[in-house]
C-alpha cells in the first residue's frame, strides 16, 4: 500500500466476494487496494470455512452430475426463503453460477466431486478441492500475480461519503487510523454476526448463548458505516444462516466440524427434557438450516439430540465424540437434565413409534402416531444401548441484514437512487436474495457473482 | 486398546494429537480429493494407534492439506496433519524395526548419524589402505587387469557385501512383515478398488507426492524422487547383472563403457547424483515448521549416503586407472556398506511401508 496514493478501487474485506471483485477490477486495468481486517493466517472471512458453490447447469459438467436448471434452482430458493427474495438479483446469481467456474479455475480454484456424506449435493454443488481456504489461497496467489495490493490487519472503520459519493475510508492499522482515498469503493466485509452487541440488540440476552461458526472479524463495521452514510437496508436483523452445532464448540471459528447432523436419526429435547419440533420433517439438507433458530428459541438456547447405538455410523461424526451412557437415565446427568423427565419423553416417543421400513435416503414410512410434536420420518425406537447425546446451541454462520443493491452491484441510497461509486458484494448484501432460510452453497454463489460484478462495475466507473 | 497392542506404543501426547487431527478431518472432509489419507479417515468412526500408523504411512508429506486447512495453527484447534503424521510415521518405523535394539537408531540425533555417514566411507578406505599396504593401495592400476581385486580380493568383497546385504535383507523383511501384520489387522471399511495394480501404479508414479500447495508449481519433489528411486533401481540392476557376468558367465569386471552393467550403472549413478541432491535442496529450502525435526537427520543421512555412493562409483569409473583408484574404491565400498547397514533403520523403509499402506488402502482399509 503506497501512502498518499489514490487507488482506483478500494476493496474492504478479504473473503471470496472481496477477492472476486479485486481480481476482476485489476484484470480490467484498475489499480486495486484490498484491505483485510484479519491477520494473514485468518484471512478470508467466512469463505475460509466454505466448501462448495451451488451451480446451475443444464448437463453433466465436471464435477457436477445430472442437471440443475435455472428454474429448479429458483424453486429451491423460493422454497427456503418463503418468497422473501429479490427475483431479478436472484436470477442474476443463478445465471452467473452457470459460467463462473471457468473463471474460478483460471484463477487457481480446483474442484472435486461431492465429498463423503454430501452425495445429495452431487448434482447441485461444486465442491472446492481442499475447501474454502484452498480457494482463498488460490485467489490471494492470483492477486499477487496480477498486482492487487493487499494489506492485512487493516480495518475499515468509517467511510467518507459526500453527497452520495465515496471519497475515502478511515482505516485502522498498526494502532492508528488514516484516511485512504479511492475513486471507488467495494464493500465486501461480511455480516455483523461476530458483533455480540449488535446481535444482542436484535435478539436480546439470548444472543449471549449463540456460538459464531466463522470468523471473529465480521464485526459489521463496514455495514454500519454504509448504513450511517445513507444506504438503504434490506432484511431483518434477526435473520441469519444458523444451524444447530455442538454446544462444546468454541465461541468463534469452530466451522464445519462442530456441526451435528444426526437430528433425523434421534429426538431433540430442550433443557426441560421435552421435545419441541418434528425431527423428521423433511430430508436433512432441506431442514438443517432451521434448527439454529429452533434451538435459539428454547430455554437457555440449548437442546440435546438423543440417539442410540443404531444411529452410530450413519452420520458424519462431529469432532468431539458424543456423550455416552448405558441407559437413558444415566445419560441425563452429564447433560444436566432431569433423569425422570428425559426418560418419560423417550418412553412416550418409543411407545408412539409405528412399524415401518427405515430408509435414511428417502422420506420413509417410519413415523410416530399420536405424539405431539410428531416425528414424521425415520422414527425408530431409541432402545439399543449404549445411548448417546450431543448438546446443541445455535451456531450463527452469517447475518442477512444488509445494504440494498441493484443488478450492477451498486449500493442503493435511502432515496432510492443507486450510488455512483459504491458497490457491495457477499454477505453484506446477501439479504437481498436471502430474506430467510438457506441453501447450501448459495453464500459462495452470491459472493462470486456479485463480487465479479462489483469489480467489473468499479473498473468501468473509473474508466468513464 | 493401545496397552494390549504388542510393540512400542505411541507416546500418549502423540497419540492424542493424531486422534485429534483425524477426528477433525473426519468431521470436515474438505481435503477428501487430495490423497488417500482422507478417504481412509472417512472409513473410520474413531482412531486407534494402528489406524494412525496406517494413515501416517499413507501420507506423502506434500503439505497440500496443511495449506488448505482452516484449522491449521495458529487456529486454536492446531491441526497440522503432515507434521503429526510424520511424527507417528517415525514412531512406526521404530516399532517395525528389527532388531528392536537397533531401532534406537531412529531416535539418534541427526548430527551423529550424519557424521557417521560421512566418516564411515573414509574409515573404510583407511582400514582398507592399511590392510593392503600403501604400495598397492596408492599405485596406478590398469583397468583391464582387474585392479579392484588387488585392493580387495574378490572373495573378500563377496563375503563382506554378501553378509551386509543379507543382514539388510533380513532386517528389511522382518520390518515389512511387522508392518503388514499391523496393517492386515485393520478392519476393512471400504470396497476394495484396484489392489494391487492401482497400488503399484501409485507407488511407481507417486501421483500424491506434490510439493505443497500451488497447483501451478512444477512438481520438483516428484521429479527428484523419481531420479533417486529409479537411479537406485538401475544401480541395483547394474550390480546384479555384473554379478551374473562374473559368477555365471565368468566375465570378470571391469566392463566396457557400452556394456549392460556399465550403462545401467552410469544412468543409475546419474540419477542418484541428481535426485538426492535435488531432494536435499528442497528439504533445506522448506520452512522449519514444515519439518519433523527429529526425522530430518535420518532423511539427510540416506540422501547423503546415496549421493556419496553414486559419486564415488562414477569417479571410480573415471579415474579407475589412476593412483586415486585405491582410495576411491575404499570410499565407495565404505559408502555402500554404510548405506546397506543403515537401510533398515533409516528413511529407506518409507518406500516399503508406504507401498504396503497403499496396498491396504486399495484393499479397502
Amino acid at each position: 500500500m503506497d501512502p498518499g496514493r489514490t487507488y482506483d478501487v478500494l476493496v474492504a474485506g478479504g473473503g471470496n466476494a472481496a477477492l472476486c471483485a479485486a481480481l476482476t477490477a485489476r484484470a480490467a486495468g484498475a489499480s486495486v487496494l484490498l484491505l483485510e481486517s484479519a491477520p494473514r493466517h485468518f484471512r478470508g472471512g467466512n469463505s475460509r470455512h466454505t466448501r462448495n458453490l451451488r451451480c446451475m447447469h443444464d448437463g453433466p459438467s465436471d464435477p457436477l452430475t445430472g442437471t440443475y436448471p435455472a428454474d429448479e434452482y429458483w424453486d429451491d430458493l423460493q422454497d427456503v426463503t418463503g418468497g422473501r427474495t429479490n427475483e431479478a438479483l436472484a436470477r442474476m446469481v443463478i445465471a452467473g453460477t452457470a459460467e463462473c467456474r471457468k473463471w474460478m479455475a483460471a484463477h487457481g480454484v480446483r474442484f472435486q466431486p461431492s465429498i463423503g456424506g454430501a452425495l445429495h449435493l452431487a448434482h447441485t454443488n461444486a465442491f472446492f478441492l481442499g475447501g474454502g481456504k484452498a480457494l482463498i489461497n488460490a485467489y490471494y496467489r492470483a492477486a499477487a500475480r496480477l498486482g492487487v495490493d493487499v494489506v492485512y490487519d487493516a480495518e475499515v472503520r468509517d467511510l467518507r461519503i459526500e453527497n452520495g459519493r465515496f471519497e475515502g475510508a478511515v482505516v485502522a492499522r498498526n494502532g492508528h487510523a488514516e484516511l485512504v482515498p479511492a475513486r471507488t469503493f467495494v464493500a465486501a466485509a461480511g455480516g455483523f454476526q461476530a458483533n455480540r452487541e449488535w446481535l444482542r440488540h436484535a435478539w436480546g440476552a439470548s444472543a449471549d448463548n449463540f456460538l459464531i461458526r466463522g470468523t471473529p472479524y465480521d464485526t459489521g463495521r463496514v455495514l454500519r458505516a454504509l448504513m450511517d452514510g445513507g444506504a438503504a437496508t434490506t432484511g431483518d436483523p434477526t435473520q441469519c444462516h444458523a444451524v444447530a452445532i455442538d454446544a462444546r464448540a468454541p465461541r468463534f471459528d469452530g466451522g464445519i466440524v462442530t456441526r451435528v447432523d444426526c437430528i433425523p436419526l434421534g429426538i431433540v429435547v430442550n433443557a426441560r427434557g421435552e421435545r419441541f419440533h418434528d425431527e423428521g420433517e423433511d430430508l436433512w439438507p432441506k431442514r438443517y438450516a432451521v434448527w439454529g433458530r429452533l434451538v435459539a428459541r428454547q430455554p437457555d438456547q440449548t437442546a440435546f439430540v438423543i440417539f442410540d447405538a443404531r444411529a452410530l455410523g450413519r452420520f458424519i461424526p462431529p469432532m468431539l465424540p458424543p456423550v455416552e451412557a448405558p441407559s437413558i437415565r444415566r445419560l441425563a446427568a452429564p447433560l444436566g437434565l432431569e433423569p425422570a423427565a428425559l426418560e418419560r419423553t423417550v418412553m412416550a416417543y418409543n411407545a408412539a413409534v409405528r412399524p415401518g421400513t427405515f430408509d435414511a435416503a428417502t422420506l420413509d414410512d417410519c413415523a410416530t402416531a399420536g405424539l405431539t410434536p410428531p416425528k414424521s420420518h425415520w422414527a425408530r425406537r431409541i432402545d439399543r444401548a449404549p445411548f448417546y447425546a450431543y448438546p446443541l446451541r445455535p451456531g450463527i454462520t452469517f447475518t442477512y441484514l444488509g445494504v440494498q443493491v441493484d443488478e450492477r452491484a451498486r449500493v442503493i441510497w435511502q432515496d432510492g437512487r443507486p450510488a455512483a461509486n459504491v458497490f457491495a458484494a457477499g454477505e453484506i448484501m446477501a439479504g437481498n436474495i436471502l430474506g430467510q432460510g438457506y441453501l447450501a452453497g448459495l453464500g459462495m454463489a452470491i459472493g462470486t457473482v456479485f463480487g465479479r460484478k462489483a469489480g467489473e462495475e468499479a473498473a468501468r466507473h473509473v474508466r468513464n | 486398546m493401545s496397552a494390549t497392542e504388542a510393540g512400542t506404543p505411541l507416546p500418549p501426547r502423540l497419540f492424542q494429537a493424531g486422534r485429534h487431527a483425524a477426528r477433525i478431518c473426519n468431521a470436515c472432509r474438505y481435503c477428501e480429493g487430495l490423497c488417500p489419507v482422507f478417504p481412509a479417515i472417512e472409513r473410520r468412526l474413531d482412531f486407534a494407534e494402528a489406524d494412525l500408523r496406517y494413515l501416517a504411512n499413507l501420507c506423502h508429506d506434500c503439505g497440500a492439506c496443511l495449506d488448505a486447512c482452516q484449522y491449521a495453527p495458529p487456529h486454536p484447534f492446531g491441526v497440522d496433519v503432515p507434521r503429526t503424521l510424520a511424527a507417528i510415521r517415525r514412531a512406526s518405523y521404530r516399532r517395525y524395526a528389527w532388531p528392536a535394539r537397533a531401532s534406537a537408531l531412529f531416535a539418534r540425533s541427526g548430527l551423529a548419524l550424519l557424521l557417521g555417514a560421512a566418516a564411515a566411507p573414509l574409515l573404510f578406505a583407511v582400514v582398507l589402505g592399511l590392510l593392503t599396504g600403501p604400495d598397492v593401495f596408492l599405485a596406478r592400476h590398469s583397468d583391464a587387469a582387474g585392479g579392484f581385486y588387488q585392493i580387495m580380493p574378490h572373495n573378500a568383497m563377496v563375503a563382506l557385501f554378501g553378509a551386509v546385504g543379507a543382514y539388510a535383507a533380513v532386517a528389511l523383511a522382518v520390518g515389512l512383515l511387522r508392518c503388514w501384520r499391523d496393517l492386515a489387522a485393520l478392519p476393512a471399511g471400504g470396497a476394495p478398488a484396484g489392489a494391487p495394480p492401482e497400488a503399484v501404479r501409485e507407488a511407481l508414479l507417486l501421483p500424491h507426492l506434490g510439493d505443497g500447495d500451488d497447483p501451478g508449481e512444477p512438481h520438483w519433489r516428484r521429479r527428484w524422487h523419481h531420479c533417486t528411486f529409479y537411479g537406485f533401481l538401475l544401480c541395483f540392476a547394474a550390480t546384479s547383472v555384473a554379478a551374473f557376468y562374473h559368477n555365471v558367465l565368468g566375465w570378470p569386471a571391469p566392463y566396457p563403457l557400452l556394456s549392460v552393467p556399465a550403462l545401467l550403472g552410469s544412468l543409475g549413478g546419474a540419477g542418484l547424483l541428481v535426485g538426492p541432491a535435488g531432494l536435499l535442496w528442497l528439504k533445506l529450502r522448506r520452512p522449519a515448521e514444515r519439518h519433523d525435526q527429529a526425522q530430518l537427520g535420518m532423511d539427510i543421512v540416506l540422501l547423503v549416503l546415496l549421493f556419496e555412493t553414486s559419486l564415488s562409483g562414477l569417479l571410480l569409473r573415471a579415474w579407475g586407472a589412476t593412483g586415486a583408484m585405491g582410495p576411491l574404491l575404499g570410499i565407495h565400498l565404505g559408502a555402500v556398506a554404510g548405506l546397506f547397514l543403515l537401510l533398515p533403520y533409516g528413511k529407506f523403509v518409507h518406500g516399503l511401508y508406504r507401498f504396503l499402506a497403499l496396498l491396504r488402502y486399495r484393499m479397502g482399509a
